[in-house]
């Protein structure tokens, strides 16, 4: 079993504090890192893969630290956001040199393994210079699984794919998450998580900010409440049906902008409920628009509950 | 040694137009041999001139700069060192083997060639050729030694270099005299005399002195590159 334990750990930049106080635990089966870009993913997964120092607390592997144990390399396996990656070396080669650099007893076979896992065989002997982006994150995916590692970070592996290489990367993820390794992959995007992790562990501005199912996770951020912004041809009258409705929380009128203030507690209640009134009151709506549907503010408001 | 690193680091260092910047050493200093051959000048004046100031005093260092700051310093900028410090690789290994590389570059780039180069223009006479390419082949291992490190531990690895090379070994080193002790191309000349016949050339720097130099500065600069590499901090693109 090999588990990633986060304890207590803070980085901070400067004045900057990139991560806040963080505890988790990454154990076996896929997890998802998710937040919006900044969140402190990439710094949370470079303290994982022994690039970082952590300012304060500890980040170990089945009780070793990481930071300046080059020793964890021989479970980890590591498959970096950045795409340089020796681009006068062939496929082949890249992966066989990565073979090589692990001491491993037979390189050859490991790198044929890999390359085969990743299914690039067939662009093997091409310069991995001339490789789409799709081709290089799976070359990087064979050069971090050759020496068969027991965890496997990958930091926004997505970005940049195009769907088809996207679902081939996620199939191979979920079949190292069924061997019983530790994958931990970030994004920020909600629906790649939730395709592929069963576990998710959110950060927003350096903060955890939930932990858990993914599905409990979803049900958070659809059951807060929603806030709208209506503009209707009588407010006053659209807002008096409104409020007679259990679905909605509070309406303000908001004399500036001309509009109705509406915060919904359920979600889709309000959604029927809106049109169905005002269609029997005879009020156009000319303007209905969700207030607050960025990602930053579900993630704000996850961080906030 | 790490044999995989040494070959990564060669074909890095080769394989790219670097390879032609390279090659301009050796063959700029033979144009001038030959050049200077068939010059009716005083030979020594000339072996001097084009051996110790063009060779040892530019072309070496200039060589070791490239090499030095070569085979590290493009792989941490493009962050493709993840791939070697992702391994239970001793970091000690890895910089010593990118150092060998370097040093075996600036031997067959710059020392070889003044061999030639010092034949051309004044035989065997002396050993004054012999002088200045093992005078040459200390230098340009401290110059890879000091290099390497600057490619480690700052971006503006060139820069920096450069500043130290031509500022100080050249400008300041020639005009203050105390400066002159703390120079690479000094303690290489130190070198060179001592392996030259006696009186042929002159250094300022003791040879006991310079060699301490020389292997002190060589093996901090090492112990120092590899510490800083096992604490290597990679920057996001965020």
């Amino acid at each position: 079993m090999a588990v990633i334990t986060i304890d207590k750990v803070s980085r901070w930049f400067g004045n900057v504090v990139a991560v806040n106080d963080v505890s988790m635990r990454i154990g076996p089966g896929i997890t998802g890192l998710l937040g919006p870009n900044g969140a402190g993913k990439s710094t949370l997964i470079h303290m994982m893969s022994g690039f970082l120092a952590p300012s304060a607390g500890a980040v170990t592997l089945d009780d070793a630290p990481i930071w300046r144990n080059q020793e964890v390399y021989r479970q980890i396996g590591l498959v970096p956001e950045r795409e340089s990656m020796y681009d006068y070396l062939t496929g082949w080669e890249f992966v066989l040199a990565n073979a090589q650099l692990h001491g491993l007893a037979d390189p050859g076979a490991a790198a044929k393994r890999a390359l085969g896992l990743v299914e690039m065989e067939y662009a093997q002997d091409r310069h991995t210079g001339t490789y789409s982006k799709g081709m290089k994150q799976r070359v990087k995916m064979a050069s971090a699984l050759v020496h068969d590692p027991a965890v496997l970070l990958l930091d926004e592996p997505f970005n940049g794919m195009d769907p088809r290489q996207r679902l081939q990367l996620m199939e191979l993820l979920r079949r190292f998450g069924a061997d019983g390794r530790t994958v931990l992959f970030s994004s920020h995007i909600l629906e790649e998580v939730e395709q592929l992790a069963r576990h998710i562990e959110v950060v927003v501005a350096g903060r955890h900010a939930a932990s858990g199912d993914f599905r409990e996770i979803r049900r958070l951020m659809t059951d807060r409440p929603h806030r709208y912004l209506v503009r209707s041809s009588d407010d006053r009258r659209l807002a008096a049906a409104l409020i007679a409705d259990g679905s909605t929380a509070g309406i303000e009128l908001d004399w500036q902008e001309r509009a109705l203030r509406i915060q919904a507690i359920n979600f889709q209640g309000f959604t029927t409920l809106l049109p169905k009134v005002a269609r029997e009151a005879g009020i156009r709506l000319y303007t209905v628009s969700p207030a607050d549907e960025s990602l930053e503010s579900v993630f704000s408001y996850l961080v906030s509950s | 040694m790490n044999t995989t690193v040494a070959r990564l680091t060669v074909r890095g260092l080769l394989g790219r137009r670097r390879a032609l910047i390279l090659l301009a050493v050796p063959v700029l200093l033979l144009a001038v041999s030959l050049a200077a051959r068939s010059s009716g000048n005083d030979k020594h004046d000339l072996a001097v001139s084009v051996l110790g100031q063009l060779g040892l005093g530019t072309l070496v260092p200039i060589l070791g700069l490239i090499v030095g700051t070569g085979v590290i310093a493009h792989e941490i900028d493009d962050g493709s060192i993840v791939y070697l410090l992702a391994k239970p690789l001793p970091r000690w290994k890895i910089t010593t083997t990118k150092l060998a590389v370097a040093v075996g570059a600036s031997w067959v780039f710059a020392a070889l060639p003044m061999l030639v180069a010092g034949l051309i223009i004044y035989g065997t006479k002396d050993n004054l050729a012999l002088g200045y390419t093992v005078g040459a082949m200390a230098a340009g291992a401290a110059y890879s030694a000091l290099f390497l490190l600057l490619g480690v531990v700052t971006r503006h690895a060139v820069v920096a270099g450069l500043g130290y090379a031509l500022v100080w070994e050249s400008l300041v080193g020639n005009y203050v005299k105390g400066a002159k002790t703390l120079s690479i191309q000094q303690w290489g000349l130190s070198v060179a005399e001592a392996v030259a016949a006696d009186g042929v050339l002159t250094a300022t720097v003791a040879l006991g002195l310079a060699l301490a130099l020389l292997v002190g500065v060589a093996s901090i600069a090492t112990i120092l590159a590899s510490a800083k590499l096992a604490g290597l901090t990679l920057t996001s693109d965020e």
